[in-house]
C-alpha cells in the first residue's frame, strides 16, 4: 500500500520531468542496446561457424597420418603412409563409439565428358561417406559395397563438377566422364552444398570407390585418412580417445612416442575457431559495458541535482509525515524505474540495431535471451547502485533547513 | 473543561554555534486547549521560530515537557516524530509549499499518501471534503501556477485538515498576501474555529492578533504577555469595511 503510494510518487515525478529523463535514459538506452548488439553478433559469428562446420558433419572424425599439424614445422600429414587399409579394417572392428566409418584416398585429376573438361579433385570412399558428410543425392544412387569390392569405374559427382563437365544442361546420370584418363559411369549427383566456412567449394568433387581409386589412379596402398562418425555428437570425444589408444596399439606405440598420426573431432574444430571469436565478443562486451557505467553514473548525477532542486519539497513531504525511509525509498524508485524504462527501451532499440544490422549489412547476428536477461538485470543493479547514495542523502535531510531551503 | 491538545512546561531549547550556547528559549510553559484559536507573537530573535519548529514536532526541545494530545515527544524517534506530525498536526506556511505541477486535489491528498491506514477511495474523499471546506471544489484540478496565492493557501489549508490534526498550525499564513486576501483567509480560520478546529498562529503582525482568543507575546527566548482576548474582531466584519475593489 505504501510502497504502491511511493511507486505513483515516483512515477508522478519522472513524468513532470520527460525530457530531462529521457536524457539521463540515454546512456543507460545506448549501453544497453549496445551490448546486446555487441552479443548478438558475436553470438551470430559463433553459431554460423558451428553451423557451417556441422553442415560438414557434427560428429565427425576425422583421422590423418603423420603427427597433429598443429604444432610448428612438422611434415605435411598427407606424404605420410603410416595409416593402411589394415588400420582401417582394426578400427572398424574395435571401435564401439562409431556408427560409420569410410578409408578415404584422393588426388587431383581432370575430369573431361566430350569437349568440356575441368580440374577437381577425386575421392576415393566407401558407401558410408555419404552418411558420415551428412551429404544427400540429387540424382541417381551411391554405389554398392559390392561395387567397392570389384573396383567398378562409377562415380558421383557434384554440382560445380556438372556445371562445367555438363553445361548444356544434359542428364549426367548414365553419361560416361574421364577421370586422368580413367573412365567412369556417372551414377549419382551430390546435392549442392556450397563453400564451407573456408571458402573450399564443396561440389567441387568427384566421388568413387576407394579401391577403383587406390589402384586406378593413384596406384597407393595406404589411405590418405579414414573419416568415421561417432555415435552421437556426445560420443566424439571419447571416439577420438578410443580410435587413438586403437591406433597406438596398431602402431606399436611406446609411451615415450608421441602419436604418429592425428585424431581430430569437428568439436575441437570448432572450438578453435569459436575461440577467436569469443575474444572479440568479450571485448565488444567490455566497451559495451563501459557506455553502461557512464550511464549509470549519468543517473546519479540527474538524482543529484533532482534531490537538490527538490530539497524544499521534500522539506514539505517530510513535515506532513514521510518518514526518513519513504524518502528514501521515492528517490531510489525514480531511479530504479529510469533505468528499467531505459533498459526497456535499450533492449528494444539492441533489437532494431540487430535486426539492422542483418539486414543491410548482412552480418550473422544472434540474439540469446541470456544477453537481455544480463542487461536487465545490470540496469536495476545501477539504478540501485547509483540511486542509492543521492536518495540516501535526500532521506538525511533535515526538515526544517530542507523547508526553508530556497 | 475541555481537554488539553498542547502542554509545555519550563521548556528550553539550546542551540551550540562554535563555542557559544544561544539560549533560544529559556523556560516556557503554557498549554492550548482543545477549540482555541491562539497567535504567538514576537519580533525576530524572540524565539518563535524554535517554538514554532518544537509545536510541529519537526525539533525537539532540550530540556522541559511537551505533549501533545497526551504525547509526551521528548524522546521520540526521528520516525516517530514524522508519524505524529502525519496524525496531529496540520501545516500551513507564509509560501504555501504546495508541489508544482500538481493539481489541488492531489496536494491535499499528500499527508494521507504518508499514512497507510487510509485507502486510496478514503483519500480521495476526504482531500474533496477538505476541498469543499476551503470553498475550492470548483477548482479540484488546478495547479498551483492556475491558482491565486490567496487560493493557493486555501489548497494548503485543506492539506491541513485533510488528516483531522487535532491542531493547526500555521507560519505566518498570510504573510504573502495583500490585506484583502488576508482577511479572506484570516475568516476562514475563524470559521474553521467555530467548527471546533484548535488553530495555533505564529505571526508578526499585531492586526492577525485581534482575530484569535488569545495571544502568547514571545521576547528573547521568554514569554512575556500571555492573555486572552475578549473583543476578537470578525474578519468578515473588517472584510466589509475595506473600501470596494473595482476588477
Amino acid at each position: 500500500m505504501r510502497l504502491l503510494n511511493l511507486f505513483k510518487i515516483a512515477t508522478k515525478a519522472i513524468i513532470l520531468n520527460k525530457t530531462r529523463t529521457l536524457l539521463t535514459m540515454l546512456g543507460i538506452i545506448i549501453g544497453v542496446a549496445s551490448v546486446i548488439a555487441m552479443l548478438a553478433i558475436g553470438e551470430g559469428s559463433k553459431e554460423s561457424i558451428r553451423e557451417s562446420i556441422s553442415s560438414m558433419g557434427s560428429n565427425m572424425i576425422t583421422i590423418r597420418p603423420g603427427a597433429d599439424t598443429r604444432g610448428p614445422a612438422r611434415g605435411s600429414g598427407g606424404d605420410v603412409q603410416t595409416l593402411t587399409l589394415q588400420n582401417y579394417e582394426v578400427i572398424k572392428e574395435k571401435a564401439t563409439t562409431l556408427s560409420y566409418i569410410t578409408p578415404v584416398v584422393n588426388g587431383g585429376g581432370q575430369v573431361i565428358s566430350g569437349s568440356n573438361n575441368w580440374p577437381s579433385t577425386i575421392y576415393g570412399v566407401n558407401p558410408d561417406y555419404l552418411k558420415i558428410k551428412v551429404v544427400d543425392l540429387q540424382s541417381g544412387s551411391m554405389f554398392t559395397d559390392a561395387e567397392v569390392k570389384s573396383a567398378s569405374k562409377v562415380a558421383l559427382i557434384g554440382q560445380t563438377v556438372v556445371d562445367n563437365v555438363f553445361p548444356d544442361g544434359q542428364e549426367p546420370v548414365g553419361q560416361m566422364i574421364r577421370f586422368n584418363n580413367i573412365p567412369f559411369k556417372v551414377i549419382g549427383v551430390l546435392e549442392e552444398k556450397g563453400e564451407n566456412t573456408f571458402g573450399q567449394d564443396q561440389d567441387d568433387v568427384v566421388i568413387a570407390p576407394y579401391t577403383t581409386v587406390q589402384k586406378r589412379i593413384l596406384a597407393i596402398d595406404y589411405l590418405n585418412q579414414v573419416m568415421a562418425s561417432a555415435i552421437s555428437e556426445d560420443d566424439a570425444p571419447e571416439a577420438v580417445t578410443q580410435v587413438t589408444e586403437i591406433l597406438r596399439t596398431e602402431h606399436k606405440l611406446m609411451d615415450s612416442e608421441e602419436d604418429d598420426f592425428s585424431v581430430r573431432s569437428m568439436e575441437e574444430l570448432i572450438s578453435t575457431f569459436s575461440s577467436t571469436s569469443e575474444m572479440l565478443t568479450i571485448l565488444l562486451v567490455a566497451v559495451a559495458s563501459i557506455s553502461l557505467l557512464i550511464g549509470g553514473i549519468g543517473i546519479m548525477n540527474i538524482m543529484y541535482v533532482s534531490v537538490k532542486e527538490r530539497t524544499k519539497e521534500i522539506g514539505l513531504r517530510m513535515a506532513v509525515g514521510a518518514k526518513g525511509a519513504d524518502i528514501l525509498m521515492q528517490f531510489l524508485i525514480e531511479a530504479i524505474l529510469i533505468s528499467i524504462t531505459g533498459g526497456v527501451l535499450g533492449v528494444i532499440l539492441g533489437l532494431g540495431a540487430t535486426v539492422f544490422i542483418e539486414q543491410f549489412l548482412n552480418w550473422p547476428t544472434s540474439v540469446a535471451l541470456y544477453s537481455i536477461i544480463i542487461s536487465f538485470a545490470v540496469c536495476a543493479v545501477t539504478g540501485i547502485f547509483f540511486g542509492w547514495y543521492p536518495a540516501r542523502k535526500a532521506s538525511a535531510l533535515d526538515p526544517i533547513t530542507a523547508l526553508r531551503y530556497e | 473543561m475541555s481537554k488539553e491538545i498542547i502542554k509545555i512546561e519550563d521548556l528550553k531549547r539550546e542551540f551550540t554555534m562554535g563555542t557559544e550556547t544561544v539560549h533560544a528559549l529559556r523556560g516556557i510553559s503554557f498549554s492550548i486547549k482543545e477549540g482555541e484559536f491562539v497567535t504567538i507573537m514576537g519580533s525576530s530573535g524572540s524565539g518563535k521560530s524554535t517554538m514554532l519548529n518544537i509545536l510541529g514536532c519537526l525539533d525537539q526541545p532540550t530540556s522541559g515537557v511537551y505533549e501533545i494530545d497526551g504525547v509526551s515527544v521528548k524522546d521520540l524517534s526521528r520516525n516517530q516524530l514524522a508519524t505524529i506530525r502525519n496524525e496531529k498536526i496540520g501545516f500551513i506556511f507564509q509560501s504555501y509549499n504546495l508541489l508544482a505541477r500538481t493539481s489541488a486535489l492531489e496536494n491535499v491528498e499528500l499527508p494521507l499518501l504518508y499514512n497507510s491506514k487510509v485507502s486510496t477511495e478514503e483519500r480521495r474523499e476526504r482531500a474533496i471534503k477538505a476541498l469543499k471546506m476551503v470553498g475550492l471544489e470548483e477548482r479540484m484540478g488546478h495547479t498551483p501556477s492556475q491558482l491565486s496565492g490567496g487560493q493557493q493557501q486555501r489548497v494548503a489549508i485543506a492539506r491541513s485538515l485533510v488528516n483531522n490534526p487535532v491542531m493547526i498550525l500555521a507560519d505566518e499564513a498570510t504573510g504573502n498576501l495583500d490585506t484583502r486576501t488576508s482577511y479572506e483567509i484570516m475568516s476562514l480560520f475563524q470559521e474553521l474555529n467555530k467548527k471546533g478546529i484548535t488553530i495555533t498562529f505564529v505571526t508578526h503582525e499585531p492586526d492577525i492578533a485581534t482575530f484569535s482568543n488569545r495571544t502568547i507575546v514571545l521576547k528573547d527566548g521568554e514569554i512575556m504577555q500571555d492573555y486572552k482576548n475578549h473583543n476578537v474582531q470578525s474578519a468578515t466584519d473588517e472584510l466589509a469595511k475595506l473600501p470596494k475593489q473595482d476588477d
